[in-house]
């Protein structure tokens, strides 16, 4: 790596701070790639699919009548900005995956959006209690710009692993890249190990 | 729903040198570094770069900046805009000259990215012009600069980025705060009125801004009958 004159460390006392991330404090940056959608939740769905013995499909009043889950702490943005003390509620994806079955062959997930975004993640990081499906956030409805009226909240990998305006979960044996991984960012996405992009 | 179609692009390269051997003053407020890179940095128009900074103990802070030159013209250039208490952004502007060496990757992205083979339309919102630029510089450079219209929001003249380049067929500028003299148009934010008459069906719409201003401008696209599926969005974060 190239020292660049005269650069030096920041004060960062907050362990809390993954490496390279900052606190952006009360301001949430908004990313996403595609236009914000608006999505009705009369005719919305979650459904999971793929690798799973009972493909399932929830509408937004049957979600909301699965057990309530929290999730509180941090989230972390590729693009470097970390946000502390958020509360989120919905249900957990554990919860869901249980109705559906993964086969023994299930290993990874792709995580679709209404929007046709995709992302993959390995089956084992939205398993044992660590990724719901959010509609809330800090006791509020989850805005749109940020995913609302639900998203993928997968808080331990970099935000983008989140996907916004989620659709639904598919099961494989493989891993496959999705939008953002087919054009450079990680395959896992684990900000304590810095995996921003291929190689990482 | 499979529309998001990804233009075909060059693979992520590793960290590799860049030396800067160039400064410009684009505005009061942002800077252009030119970049040189010894090893393959091929990229599409609208693509990005990681620039790292790295301490003598290791510690180290990257920010994403698009590529404004075309692709396959020397220097790489970035266009840096100064953001307050931005980490990256303050250095780059307060301390770093031509001879100094920071760390490059990329290229990365690829749903904001085009190859100059098809018409387009661009709407870019003051520091988001960057990437467009790349856009109208690769189209200018392949001799098809009727591919690309390009509508550019800028707070003032003084704060437009590139205004040697932002000129004839296909450009138009709009100024929300402060405009020319004599400027027909008169100061106000982007609307319907400025977008109808270069607004084509079919035709992709690449929007890059602050994300206020991307969803501004997505609504006024979708009340001119743009489909989703044909808007690009890029939104500019403060990431510092």
């Amino acid at each position: 790596m190239a020292i660049t004159r005269g650069f030096t460390r920041r004060d960062r006392s907050d362990p809390r701070l993954p490496p390279g991330q900052y606190n952006t404090g009360d301001a949430w940056p908004v990313l996403s790639y595609e236009p914000t959608p608006r999505l009705d939740t009369a005719t919305w769905t979650f459904s999971i699919d793929g690798l799973v013995d009972r493909p399932q499909t929830w509408s937004w009043a049957d979600l909301h009548r699965m057990p309530p889950s929290t999730y509180e702490g941090a989230i972390h943005c590729v693009t470097t900005w970390s946000k502390f003390d958020m509360t989120w509620n919905g249900v957990s994806v554990n919860a869901l995956l249980d109705l559906a079955g993964p086969r023994p062959d299930a290993a990874f997930v792709m995580a679709r959006s209404h929007t046709g975004y995709t992302t993959n993640l390995p089956l084992a990081d939205v398993t044992g209690g660590k990724a719901w499906v959010a509609w809330t956030v800090d006791g509020k409805s989850l805005p749109v710009e940020h995913g609302g009226p639900a998203r993928l909240l997968v808080p331990h990998l970099y935000f983008w692993k989140s996907a916004k305006w989620v659709s639904g979960l598919t099961l494989m044996d493989h891993d496959e890249p999705g939008l953002w991984e087919r054009s450079g960012y990680h395959d896992r996405g684990d900000p304590w190990l810095e995996q921003r992009y291929q190689g990482d | 729903m499979d529309r998001l179609v990804i233009t075909p692009v060059p693979p992520v390269r590793p960290w590799q040198p860049a030396t800067v051997v160039g400064v410009r003053q684009e505005t009061p407020n942002a800077k252009t570094f030119q970049l040189r890179l010894d090893g393959p940095h091929d990229f599409v128009a609208g693509q990005h770069f990681i620039l790292r900074l790295t301490a003598d103990d290791g510690y180290h802070a990257q920010r994403a900046y698009s590529a404004a030159s075309p692709p396959g013209q020397e220097p790489l250039e970035v266009t840096v805009e100064r953001m307050p208490d931005g980490e990256v952004s303050t250095f780059l502007h307060d301390a770093v000259d031509v001879g100094d060496t920071v760390d490059i990757r990329g290229p990365i992205g690829g749903h904001f990215a085009w190859d100059a083979s098809t018409p387009i339309l661009g709407v870019a919102g003051g520091s988001g012009i960057a990437p467009l630029m790349s856009m109208l510089r690769a189209a200018r450079a392949a001799g098809r600069s009727e591919y690309m219209t390009l509508v550019v929001s800028a707070r003032s003249p003084q704060e437009l980025y590139y205004a040697d380049e932002l000129n004839g067929r296909g450009i138009r500028l709009v100024y929300t705060r402060k405009a020319p003299e004599g400027n027909a148009r008169g100061v106000g934010r982007l609307t319907a009125d400025d977008l109808a008459p270069v607004v084509a069906v079919g035709q992709p719409a690449f929007v890059c801004g602050s994300p206020a201003f991307c969803d501004a401008v997505t609504m006024l696209l979708d009340s001119l009958g743009v489909p989703a599926h044909d808007i690009r969005v890029e939104r500019f974060g403060p990431s510092g």
